[in-house]
Order: structure tokens, then sequence, then C-alpha cells
């Protein structure tokens, strides 16, 4: 019988992930408790799940970001948001997860516990059981601490046909609340910068606000979640698909002020930050109040607005209006936003 | 939020658009240059310049330290990037600037260089330490701007007496660029300017006395100016007064930052641990003189241009690239005939296109990359 892990003062050494008794141990020990369920708890080789009527919808997220732990959330926690979300777009319900670590030689047990404890949470809230598990451990220096890629099912009726090419002229666009907390508190917290602040990540599972827009009847054209690239690459890609222009105006997008202190200070653009608990729909003009009013009065969308309309025909996809009459293109970044030099 | 709400107003911005529109008169051109990238980037991205009236033109400046950057530089700081032991540490706006063959220093990463985006340069001397068997070199760019910051980190240190710790010094002079701008206007491609936006930043630092031979020896206006929307169209009108009364005054619009004096904390700063090249080359203008600082005599263990075998070999633009007019304020962006075909964001050709202060990347994104 082997000692139990210290969870304390031990750390994963290259062992762990050697397919053999200590593999095994890590699972048991650290990840089975947090993530435990019915299927899962059957350690068989693959998960068998009952299905529901409907169609399958797949949704696969690979997390490896720095720092692992920021005001709000963690990196196991958003690997459970992230797909449970993406998933969620597509107007379904998200069920079952599979996921696999990717662990950095040397990273403490106690490190991994924190992230299995706050994952197992993320997926109770979210109301998804994860029924596939993998770890493999690398050598220090091969990987950041911990890697996570994360896949999501779900379900969808037949009768929702959200997509991304549905957005006709007219239309009006919306977003769950406040943009750009997730990024700009991530960057706030990241240790180089040594800046203060009391930002939150905005990292949560969509699913259940989501519901709530479905059961309102409402005919929603499209839905993202604007994560990496934030709302301007979001509604870029959707206006693209859709073949459509999309305007939108600057007065209208509800930013928390922190988030625009720090957008100021760097020289960065708030709406190209992500999100990792907003979402954007776009519906006909006509169910925009209905819309707007059943997301306000979901907990989860109490800050939602309507932020601009479907117009033109896309030959420029994203025009941000502001409240003097200026306008601007507002495009797809090239790489990540840089702080200025001057 | 404070500072910054007053100066987008909306009220303020269309009473200004109104002001601006019933003085300038018509049968007459107002070219302005704002000097400087970060004025340039507030143009386009709280959408002015389409508001403005046709007759007054903004022209952009060189103000932009990614891209005043000659060749023989990025190709320098890629050769010092590459050699063992060494860890180049960088402002992320550098990463993508395209040397010789594009040969960037995202690309040297790629190919195993170990380099560093960094923040602030006291990141370099914190690496430095923590790596006592690397060489780490900080990178150096900008203008006056970013000069106090590297003379502190310079200063730290000396004073921690860390014997690892280089700097790659490109600092260059905001007052002899605009000097070089108003000079070329004599030659035959004349840039013709009759006002300009002085820098917000960089006035903060050098005091609004430093411009003082725009207007004496050019007649040539200069407001200084902030960064908001009021801030530049406050500036516009102003230099429009000026221009209709025949006047060439210098006047500081930006009095919540910039002193006429300057900082003279930070000049200090600067004169101890810098001293003036002879001359310097910059992109689109040549060799300057005393355009440019390096680590005074006193610092020079910490100098990696003497601590390294660093050369500078002739390189040439890309042909087809007019960064160079535009960075003389002789073209727009959209004038340059790769501009949004060969040259965007992705695929760079030149520095203009690069930089978030570049008058290209500038045009290109906020035009929605149309030519």
């Amino acid at each position: 019988m082997r000692r139990k892990l210290d969870m304390e003062h031990g750390f994963v050494d290259l062992s762990f992930g050697a397919g053999g008794v200590a593999s095994a141990q890590l699972t048991r020990e650290i990840f089975a408790p947090e993530f435990s369920n019915p299927i899962l708890d059957r350690m068989e080789d693959g998960a068998v799940i009952d299905m529901p009527a409907g169609r399958l919808v797949v949704s696969t997220d690979s997390h490896v970001i720095s720092p692992i732990f920021f005001p709000g959330g963690d990196i196991g926690s958003l690997a459970i948001h992230g797909s449970v979300n993406d998933v969620s777009m597509m107007g379904a319900e998200p069920m079952h997860m599979s996921v696999g670590f990717i662990i950095e030689e040397g990273v403490p047990f106690s490190t991994l516990k924190r992230i299995a404890v706050s994952m197992g949470r993320a997926a109770r809230e979210a109301g998804v059981s994860i029924v596939a598990a993998d770890t493999k451990v690398v050598k220090k220096g091969e990987a950041d601490q911990v890697y996570i890629t994360s896949t999501c099912f779900g379900v969808v009726a037949d009768d929702v046909a959200i997509g991304a090419d549905r957005a006709r002229q007219g239309d009006r666009v919306l977003i769950s609340g406040q943009v750009g907390d997730h990024g700009a508190a991530v960057l706030a917290c990241r240790e180089e910068l040594s800046m203060k602040s009391d930002l939150q990540s905005d990292s949560q599972s969509v699913s259940d606000l989501v519901a709530a827009m479905l059961a309102s009847g409402v005919d929603i054209h499209c839905m993202r979640d604007p994560t990496r690239g934030g709302v301007a690459t979001s509604l870029n890609e959707l206006a693209t698909t859709s073949a459509v222009g999309i305007e939108i105006n600057e007065a209208a997008i509800p930013v928390n002020e922190g988030v625009r202190a720090v957008s100021e200070l760097l020289g960065l653009d708030p709406l190209y930050f992500a999100c990792e608990g907003r979402l954007i729909a776009i519906c006909a003009a006509e169910d925009a109040d209905t819309l707007l009013a059943c997301m306000q009065h979901h907990p989860k969308g109490e800050a939602a607005a309507i932020i601009g309309e479907v117009t033109g025909n896309g030959d420029i996809p994203l025009i941000l209006r502001s409240a003097f009459g200026g306008s601007r293109v507002v495009s797809v970044l090239t790489g990540d936003q840089m702080p200025r030099i001057c | 939020m404070k500072f910054i709400d007053e100066y987008r107003d909306s009220a303020t911005i269309r009473s200004l658009l109104a002001q601006i529109g019933s003085e300038a008169e018509s049968g007459r051109t107002y070219r302005l240059m704002e000097f400087c990238g970060g004025h340039t980037h507030a143009f386009y991205r709280y959408g002015l310049l389409p508001l403005l009236p046709l007759n007054v033109e903004m022209v952009h400046g060189p103000g932009c330290p990614v891209c005043v950057l000659p060749i023989s530089r990025i190709d320098a700081a890629v050769a010092l990037a590459a050699k063992e032991g060494v860890i180049f540490c960088s402002y992320g706006d550098m990463l993508r600037v395209p040397g010789s063959d594009g040969k960037s220093l995202l690309k040297a990463k790629a190919e195993g260089a170990d380099v560093r985006m960094i923040y602030s340069p006291l990141d370099a001397v914190r690496l430095a330490v923590e790596n006592p068997e690397a060489e780490v070199i900080f990178f150096a760019v900008g203008f006056e701007t970013t000069a106090p910051a590297t003379a502190l980190a310079l200063k730290q240190a000396a004073a921690q007496q860390i014997k690892n710790f280089f700097i790659f010094c490109n600092h260059v002079l905001t007052p002899p660029a605009m000097r070089a701008i108003l000079d070329y206007e004599d030659g035959e491609q004349a840039c013709s300017i009759d006002g300009i936006i002085g820098p917000g930043h960089v006035s903060a630092i050098i005091g609004s006395s430093a411009y003082r031979f725009v207007a004496d020896e050019h007649h040539i206006p200069l407001v200084i100016s902030g960064f908001e929307p009021v801030d530049l169209l406050t500036a516009v009108l102003m230099l429009v007064r000026q221009i209709n009364a025949g006047q060439a005054v210098i006047e500081n619009r930006y009095r919540r930052a910039v002193k006429d004096e300057g900082s003279p904390q930070a000049i200090r700063l600067m004169d101890e641990l810098f001293e003036l090249r002879g001359s310097f080359e910059w992109r689109g203008f040549g060799m300057l003189a005393d355009s440019a600082q390096k680590l005074s005599a006193g610092y020079a263990a910490f100098d990696a241009e003497l601590k390294f075998d660093v050369s500078y070999e002739d390189a040439v633009d890309h042909k087809a690239c007019r960064c160079a007019e535009v960075l003389r304020g002789q073209i727009q962006p959209e004038a340059c005939s790769v501009f949004a075909k060969l040259c965007t964001p992705e695929n760079p050709l030149g520095a203009c296109m690069v930089s978030s202060e570049g008058a290209c990347a500038a045009a290109y994104s906020y035009g929605g990359g149309r030519s």
C-alpha cells in the first residue's frame, strides 16, 4: 500500500506520468473525488452515456493561461466555463465533459488539488458531469505548470436554429453584461505589470442564462461568447459569416470603470479584451426588447444592453459610432494588443 | 472617469467641430501635422478625421518610436538576441518589426533566441538579477518619454553593481526630427505644413520651450495637445486661428500634464546618464546630427554596443515601401501602392504598418483595411 500523497509539500514528478501506480494515485486522490459521478466512477476506458433526444453538440477548447490563478477564477473553472459556454452558444444544454491535463514536472499537489476542486465546483454549478479525464506529465520547462483541454457535449432541441450566418439587416445586437472584465483582470494581475486593482474576472457558465433566453420564445439568430479577441472579434466573425455589416454604439456598450482605467493606462481597447461569462445575441428588431427584458431579469444578465444593429452589406464588417458622430472601423487584431511605448 | 469623460464630451466636441468649420476659411487649405503617433492613433480611433472640414488636412508625423528605427538597428537587435547566453528584453511593439529579409525579433525567438517581452526596463534589471549566468540586454527605444525610465533602470543596475545587465540604447530626440521635417520642406518634395500639433507625453518631459525654434525660425504655429478628442480638436481650432491671424507662437493646451519647463527631474536624470550621439540614422531621414542618446562615459560598462560586437550593415527598405515619405509627412499612408495590398499588419513590409502608433497601422485598422 503506497502512502497517501503529501498534499502540503509534495509535487508531481515524472513517475506520475508513467501510467503506473503513481499515475493511478494522482487520479484517485486529486481528481476523482472532485469530479465524482456515476459514469466516471465506473473507471472504465470509456464513458458510456445514454443519449437523450435531439442533436449532439460538441466543443473543445485548450487552456494555456498565465497566471493560472486570477481574481474571480482559475484555469480549472475557466476550462469548464469555456467549453460549457461554447456549447450553450448553439442553444444546446451542456451535459457531459471530457478533460485532459498536461502537467509540468514539479507542480505541487496542492496546486492541482486547488484546480480540481475549482473544476468540480464549476461543473456542478453548470450542471455538467465530467465523464472522462486524462493526465500526462512532461519534463520541467516543457510546459508552464498546467495546461487543460476540455471538451463539452450537449444536446440541442430540433427546433433551435442558432447560426453565425443568420444575422439579417435590421437585427439588433445585445450583450449580456460589461465587456472585458476577464481580460482586464488577468492583465492587471500579471506580475510584471505590478498593478493593484480590484478587478474580477467574469468567468462563469452562461448555460442557465441561455436556457432562460430560449424559454422566452424569441427566435435568436446568432449567439457568441466573446472570449479570445473580445467583442470586436466575435462581432467581426458574425458579420463576415452572415455577409452583413454591424454598427455598434460606443455609448451603449457597458464597460466597468476599472476596466476602462486599465485600458486607458495601457492604451488598450476593452472591445478586444476576453470575456468568459458574457454572451452576444442577435435577434430581429421587434424581438429585441423582449429578449433584453428576459436577459435583464436573469442574475447573469442584469447589465444586458442593446449595443447596436445589423446594417449594410458587409463591405465593412464592424463600425463603432461615437456619441458625437465620429465613426471608425473595428477590425480583427493581428496579434495580441501591445501596451504603447510612448 | 475624471480627466477622461470631460475630454470626450459629445456636446463640447460638436461645438468645437462647428467652430473649426466656421473659422477655417474656404479658399485656403490648412495642412496640420500631428507629430506624435499617439495623436495619429487618437484621430483615427475617435473617428475625427472625416468630421473635419475638407480643407483642414491632418498630416501624420514621425512620432512613432518603432517606425523611425532604421532596419540596420533592427538587424543589430536580432543579431544581439541570437547570441548564445543572452536574454534579450524588448517592449512588445518592437517584436514584429521586420528587419532585413523580413527577420524580426519574434522570428528570432521562434528560432530559439531568448527574447522576452517586458513592460518596464526595471523588469530587465530583475531578470539580470534572477539569471546571473545570462547576459541580459534591454532594447531601449523611444523618444524622451521612455528615456527617463531607461535611465532609472540604468541607475538602479549601477547602484546594485549588476554586471550582467546591458542596454542597447536607441533613444531618439523629438526636436531634431521636427527640425528635419521643417528643413526638408525647403527641398524639392516640400511637405508644406501650416501648423503642428506638438507631442503630449514628450512635452511633459522636455517642456514647451523646446519647440521655440518652430515658431521663431520657421514661422509655423505649434500647439501642444493631450490625447482626447476635446484636446485634439481644441488644438486644431487654435492652429486654424493662428494661421488665420498670420501668427506663429507655441501654445500649450495640455497644461494638466505639460509645464513650460518640462520635468526638471527627468531632464537631470537623462543628462546624468546619457550623452548626445554625434549623429544617428532615422528611417525616412537618414543621418541626423545630435538626434539621439547613448549611455554616458561613466556608464559605458552597461553599454551593449561596447560590450558586444555590434555592427551596422547598410540595409535598404523594401523597394515598394514608402514609409520614409509617410514619416516625413509627404504622403498619406493610403497613397503608398502596397498599402493594404502587399503590406498589412499580418505581413508588414514597413515599420509604419507594425506599431500601434504607426500611421499606416492606424489608417489600416481604423479604415477597415481598404486602400
